[in-house]
């Protein structure tokens, strides 16, 4: 789906009268809310989400420094939300990359001539499909080239292994503690 | 002693101020791996935090450290009186589970009524918490103004607030570091919120991606902890990771009387570790960027994001003759939402609110920039004014000092500490079309209440456009 708008901050992905609730489900419905309905709450026929051939939409195709403003992940969860498993882009802001990784959302990054050349592809065609292959980390442009993305080693096993980092992060507790024996305590609370 | 036994030969690599706290927090380093980088403090509020309690209810865990962890209530809790229900039923449900999940977990938590609540950036300086050389998060992006302090300090998601509270560490690919010099002597009437909004109108809203600031130079020496609080605070909007300030005799002297930094002789060894962190002489950086101040003036902006910020006395650009970082089709697209018009002055637009408050600018000297101006004066009577403190601590401390009088003298609105209108999920906002001179820190399109239209400026910005009705230039009410 294309939204070829640059600098899209993440009030503008979900805005802040839904981050009261204490749950990740059910912010698909305001993904873009301000952008997609009307003062009355009505669809705005004019915005690309609303239209029928963005229903089943996978792939977000969005403009430059995607995800800058706040921190809040629940940008990605209205995203994953909607159904979107990936976004490209020209780059993303760093708090926002970060969280996608964290929840599965591919945040793919392609040069500019790729990227337009997807966005152009699109315009022309709302049922535009591509492929995305994280193995090989690559995007499939109508062009017959394929652009590559970088990612993380990391982030690219978690990803294609379905692990949580949180794992990862466990398996070091041992360190962890060595840190605290050989580290005074910087800030005590209580 | 030992180090007359180092071998004249060895050399040190000269470090920055960034690289010495990262290198003392790495717990392990593993081969394609995020670092794991230890978290000294962690901070924590009721938006973010819920989903990662759950996290850890969920696979059984337990918050490692509580004794690393503090909570506060700030972005859902209203200005008003705090004595009554919550109105809004989903943020009265989102507080509740902050305390049910700090009783479970035994956190500590600044619930209403009590002393040290507050807006979270405000009270972990207040507080004594945020210290030199101290590694800080909080599921909150401007998590940055604590970097004031010679912290590293960043804002995190919400899975990262579960992955904190459950190992007390984060996993983070090391970021680059950048130098902003800034130069000169402040001009009058230029405060610290100007500085900052200067340096993001020239490098853009991404200009900082994947790096973290350092703020150097003799102006930066010249500030308040709380003028290097509202620059650092504003770092992230500049898109760097976090923006710091290395530690010197202003900020000891700030931390000197806070209630939780290391007593007596504990407090002299401090002294001594934190004054090592400065960056070293010739230490690099993988930017770097200089900035005369003295040139400066006071700064607005007429656009929807921070980076579309102008100097008070220059005319809102046209699209066409767009130059720097933002481009014409989203200047464009600001001055409709915005309903201005390209080559018009800013001076003059009449106003509808004016919001002094938020992480960016509600401390002491921030209330006391406002009263100077609004002192024997009236607020314009079409313009609805906000005063919001950043905490209890700073409500009881202008109380003191007589601000609430002048504010309310004036005409404007004296309230409860929170983050109120600068993210309006209490109830404070802007109805659509309303123009708001805000000292918040972000302008985008609804932020402020869906059709809102935000100027940021600084204090005495905000309080001269108060008086006036309009967008003013406070320099022609300064004696």
């Amino acid at each position: 789906m294309p939204l070829p708008i640059r600098d899209i901050d993440t009030d503008q992905i979900i805005p802040a009268r839904f981050l009261k609730t204490i749950d990740k489900k059910g912010l698909g419905e305001n993904l873009f809310n301000d952008w997609r309905y009307d003062e009355t709450g009505s669809p705005r026929a004019d915005f690309v989400l609303n239209h029928r051939k963005s229903e089943n939409a996978t792939i977000l195709l969005a403009g430059d420094n995607f995800g800058c403003g706040s921190s809040r992940e629940h940008a990605p969860w209205a995203l994953m939300g909607f159904g979107f498993r990936a976004v490209i882009s020209t780059s993303f802001a760093d708090i926002f990359r970060n969280n996608c990784l964290k929840n599965g959302l591919l945040p793919i990054i392609i040069d500019e001539v790729g990227h337009a050349e997807l966005l152009d592809a699109s315009a022309q065609n709302e049922d535009l499909a591509t492929e995305v292959n994280l193995l090989e980390q690559t995007v499939q442009l109508p062009s017959g080239r394929k652009a590559k993305f970088p990612i993380d080693e990391f982030s690219k096993k978690c990803l294609l292994a379905g692990v949580d980092q949180l794992g990862y992060l466990q398996q070091q507790s041992t360190s962890i503690s060595e840190y605290e024996t050989t580290h005074p305590r910087l800030v005590s609370t209580l | 002693m030992l180090d007359l036994l180092v071998s004249p030969m060895t050399t040190v690599t000269p470090k920055n101020l960034f690289e010495k706290i990262w290198d003392d927090h790495v717990v392990v380093q593993e081969k394609n791996c995020p670092t794991v980088l230890y978290i000294d403090l962690h901070l924590i509020h009721e938006v973010t935090s819920p989903q990662a309690f759950d996290g850890l209810r969920n696979r059984g865990l337990k918050v490692l450290r509580p004794n690393c962890t503090v909570a506060t209530m700030d972005h859902s809790i209203p200005t008003t009186d705090r004595t009554l229900p919550i109105a809004d039923p989903i943020a009265a449900k989102q507080l509740d589970q902050l305390r049910i999940n700090c009783g479970e977990f035994g956190i500590p938590l600044f619930d209403i009524g009590n002393e040290n609540l507050g807006i979270v950036h405000v009270i972990g300086p207040e507080l004594g918490l945020t210290q030199p050389g101290v590694t800080l998060v909080c599921g909150d992006s401007h998590t940055s103004t604590h970097g004031a302090f010679g912290a590293l300090a960043f804002g995190i998601g919400t899975t990262e607030v579960e992955h904190v509270l459950a190992t007390q560490c984060l996993l983070q690919d090391k970021p680059k570091t950048y130098e902003v010099h800034f130069d000169g002597f402040v001009p009058r009437g230029v405060v610290a919120k100007d500085l900052i909004l200067a340096l993001i109108a020239k490098i853009g809203i991404g200009g900082g991606t994947g790096h973290v600031l350092e703020y150097t130079g003799e102006a930066i020496r010249s500030l308040s902890m709380e003028g290097r609080m509202t620059i650092c605070n504003m770092s992230i909007e500049g898109g760097a990771r976090a923006g710091m300030i290395g530690p010197d005799d202003t900020t000891f002297e700030y931390l000197a009387t806070r209630a939780h930094v290391p007593q007596g002789k504990d407090w002299d060894q401090a002294v001594t570790r934190w004054q090592n962190l400065q960056s070293d002489e010739g230490a690099a950086y993988d930017q770097t960027l200089s900035l005369d101040v003295s040139q400066l003036e006071p700064m607005i902006t007429y656009g929807t994001n921070p980076g579309m910020g102008i100097p008070i006395s220059q005319p809102v650009p046209k699209p066409e003759s767009a130059q720097g970082p933002v481009a014409s089709g989203a200047i464009r697209k600001a001055l409709e939402y915005m309903d201005l018009e390209g080559g018009k002055p800013l001076l003059g637009q009449p106003i509808d609110v004016v919001f002094i408050g938020s992480c960016t600018n509600s401390r002491m000297s921030d209330l006391r920039q406002a009263a100077a101006i609004l002192k024997d004066r009236k607020v314009n009577p079409g313009v609805r004014v906000l005063v919001v403190p950043g905490s209890e601590k700073i409500k009881k401390q202008a109380e003191i000092e007589n601000l609430p009088d002048i504010f309310r003298a004036a005409g404007a609105e004296w309230r409860e500490a929170g983050c109120s209108m600068c993210i309006a999920m209490n109830g404070d906002q802007l109805s659509p079309g309303e123009y708001c001179v805000s000292t918040s820190n972000r302008n985008f399109e609804g932020r402020q209440g869906k059709g809102g239209r935000t100027f940021l400026a600084s204090p005495l910005t905000a309080a001269a456009s108060a008086v006036n009705g309009m967008v003013t230039d406070v320099r022609t009410m300064l004696d």
